[in-house]
């Protein structure tokens, strides 16, 4: 019945697979919601959402199909106060009385739509003005209407029990897992396997691969004595900081980025891979998420990751001459910076030797005087697939530089 | 419902949120994997020994590392001690059943009575490991080639996987399975698990010092940020040290308990002067 709830969140962009679905109506089946939006919330997330990244997402697809109920929540107090202190509790039941309501319970489930019943609630929440116990059609205690607390009818709405946290929707419309979410999904294949090609394998950890040809050679020298030779297995070394330009001029080219920024994120490939992002040009902050409110100073980047990591900048380098060469040049008017932009790029290329700029504006647009100075510092490339390639070529080959001196 | 009354409510020294709970009793009743991630200190690990304690069943924990591969816990033929054996005739080496050792999870399938498995960290190993394990967690059974037998789960153990999220798992395996994300504790969750720990503390030294915990964590740029075990051991710290609420708020002491590296030290010394004594301007 939730079928388009589904649908849904797959329009939101939360990758829901079927078999997940499956699993999560077989929940349903079973009951472990307890007729209650907050388990469904909860559950619901636990078996569809498989990465906090898509925790927001699904939030957002949350509140939009169930939202309609969230308006009811602050009426529900009103129905919980109806439903104190029921009259009589629970009589025991027989087996044969048990076994009649379990057959009334399904004659209930085919004879009644859970839509149905949830309409029918929602009306009779509306006509309701008062407390009722012992009746059989409001919602109230001790009687046999399908609604409310303590009562007979079978399969009908429970309202009330224990109390969660927070109503799911209210959380839902929190969206507390907003910073969490990270990725677009676009068509990223070419990039991916550009990127790929950023590797370095390396022997490296403990020595545990049986060598067997070294063996066997080691153990025919010594005329039959056998002899173990070990290696390290190979593995992919490559460190990866993406420097992200979050700045205005940047706006036409947010999907090419974004394409490039989920390839990469998406990788799995690097040993590691850490992104920032900056406005215009970098000075003594960085910032971990793209509105720019997270910082962390620059000089972060530089105690926490070796010169061995290799760094990608991408933006258009297209600034004012102010913002690259002069003290508290930065665009931004409440920031202030007593270094020039440049020199922090300098900074950076000192301390990473193995950096490479990506421009997504098109080679013929660069004769401009702070892309030309940037692009002195850095080498620079076109973001297009093959200027990937030429960018991940230049990185390595100048891997190989420093190795063989 | 039978889920609530017989299943998992927390244990006497964990306090698990009440979404958690449940998503733990609906993984124990379909008999799924369930992947808990959080930041380190969120009680990932202990969980499993929670729900242990708390079902009365034995836990096996399978604790991985970067070079852990996923045959490791299945089983491991061991050639070499066979070759070794084979070089001194005084063993009979005919007999490939005795150099074959049952990984964790092969010791969790041949078990007579239901366990619970805890696979931690696994985000530590290679980012293939999870898809190596995905028909042994589907079917519960794995094929020996060397003996030509096939284990399969006498009784499907309870798998609880916990990631730190350093890498990502990848998809096949994530949709087998049930994912909870442990957000760090607030301050009233907080302030419950440290009761648990230490019911007889005063309520005075509690509150200060999860204001103060939480202040530090909100620093910038502190290498590692302290967490749960952090503030349980500064907590006990400060009781055994007999430190007096009124020296508290002028500075802080046992701070080694709290940042364990020199760095963080310093930055903290620097951060707090320049917020004005001990830095509550900002926050409270």
């Amino acid at each position: 019945m939730f079928i388009q709830f589904f649908y849904l969140l797959r329009r939101k962009g939360v990758p829901v697979s079927v078999t997940e679905w499956m699993s999560f109506i077989e929940a349903l089946y079973n009951g472990y919601f307890q007729s209650s939006l907050n388990h469904l919330y909860y559950i619901g997330r636990a078996f569809l959402v498989k990465s906090e990244a898509y925790y927001d997402m699904y939030d957002l697809a949350f509140q939009e199909f169930f939202g309609g109920i969230s308006t009811e929540g602050l009426e529900l107090d009103k129905v919980l106060d109806w439903l104190e202190n029921p009259l009589n509790r629970l009589p025991k039941l027989s087996p044969e009385e048990m076994a009649e309501f379990q057959k009334q319970i399904e004659e209930f489930r085919k004879n009644h739509d859970m839509d149905e019943l949830m309409r029918q609630f929602r009306e009779r929440l509306k006509e309701q003005t008062e407390r009722h116990d012992g009746g059989h059609k409001w919602i109230g205690t001790g009687g046999t209407s399908p609604f409310g607390a303590y009562g007979h009818h079978p399969g009908g709405i429970r309202v009330g029990g224990e109390s969660w946290m927070q109503s799911a929707a209210k959380v839902a419309g929190e969206r507390r897992f907003k910073n969490y979410r990270n990725d677009i999904i676009l068509d990223v294949r070419q990039t991916k396997v550009a990127l790929k090609k950023l590797r370095e394998l390396k022997r490296e950890g403990a020595e545990e691969e049986l060598d067997i040809d070294l063996t066997i050679d080691k153990t025919a020298k010594e005329g039959g004595e056998i002899e173990l030779v070990f290696s390290r297995s190979r593995e992919n070394s490559t460190r990866l900081i993406l420097l992200m330009d979050t700045g205005g001029s940047m706006l036409p080219y947010v999907e090419l980025c974004e394409k490039l920024f989920s390839a990469a994120s998406q990788m799995e490939h690097f040993k590691e891979f850490k992104y920032y992002f900056f406005h215009n040009c970098i000075y003594q902050d960085i910032y971990e998420d793209m509105a720019n409110y997270k910082r962390i100073p620059t000089e972060k980047l530089f105690s926490n990751f070796h010169k061995g990591y290799k760094v990608i900048i991408v933006g258009d380098a297209r600034m004012a001459y102010s913002e690259l060469f002069d003290v508290n040049g930065n665009i931004d008017y409440f920031y202030t910076n007593d270094k020039p932009g440049i020199e922090w790029l300098v900074k950076v290329k000192e301390h990473f030797p193995h950096t490479a700029w990506l421009n997504p504006t098109h080679k013929s647009y660069w004769g401009h005087y702070t892309v030309d100075t940037i692009g002195k510092i850095f080498p620079m490339f076109e973001l297009t697939v093959d200027g990937l390639k030429d960018a991940i070529k230049s990185l390595k080959s100048k891997t190989k530089r420093t190795l063989q001196n | 419902m039978t889920s609530r009354t017989q299943g998992y409510s927390g244990s006497a020294d964990y306090i698990a949120s009440k979404p958690l709970m449940e998503i733990v009793n609906v993984a124990v009743a379909l008999k799924k994997p369930l992947v808990v991630k959080g930041e380190p200190g969120t009680g990932k690990t202990l969980l499993a020994h929670s729900i242990a304690e708390a079902l009365d069943k034995k836990l096996l924990i399978w604790n991985i590392k970067s070079t852990t591969k996923a045959k490791d816990g299945l089983y491991v033929y061991d050639t070499v001690q066979r070759l070794n054996d084979a070089r001194f005739k005084d063993k009979d080496i005919s007999d490939i059943r005795q150099y074959i050792k049952h990984g964790k999870l092969g010791q969790a399938f041949m078990s007579d009575v239901q366990v619970i498995l805890l696979i931690d960290e696994i985000d530590k190993a290679d980012v293939e490991f999870p898809n190596d394990l995905l028909n042994e967690l589907d079917e519960m059974s794995f094929h020996i080639p060397e003996l030509d037998e096939e284990v399969t789960a006498k009784h499907r153990p309870i798998v609880i996987i916990t990631s730190n999220s350093e890498k990502e798992l990848p998809d096949a395996f994530l949709r087998r399975c049930i994912f909870y994300y442990i957000e760090f504790p607030d301050n009233d969750m907080m302030e419950k698990i440290v009761r648990v720990h230490y019911p007889d503390i005063e309520v005075k030294v509690v509150k200060e010092s999860l204001k103060r915990f939480y202040w530090i964590r909100e620093m910038d740029g502190l290498r590692k940020k302290p967490s749960t075990s952090e503030l349980l051991d500064w907590i006990k710290a400060l009781t055994l040290g007999g430190v007096n609420i009124e020296k508290f708020t002028s500075e802080l002491p046992f701070l080694g308990t709290l940042l364990k590296n020199e760095q963080d030290t310093e930055r903290f010394a620097r951060l707090s002067n320049a917020q004005g004594g001990a830095g509550f301007k900002r926050r409270f």
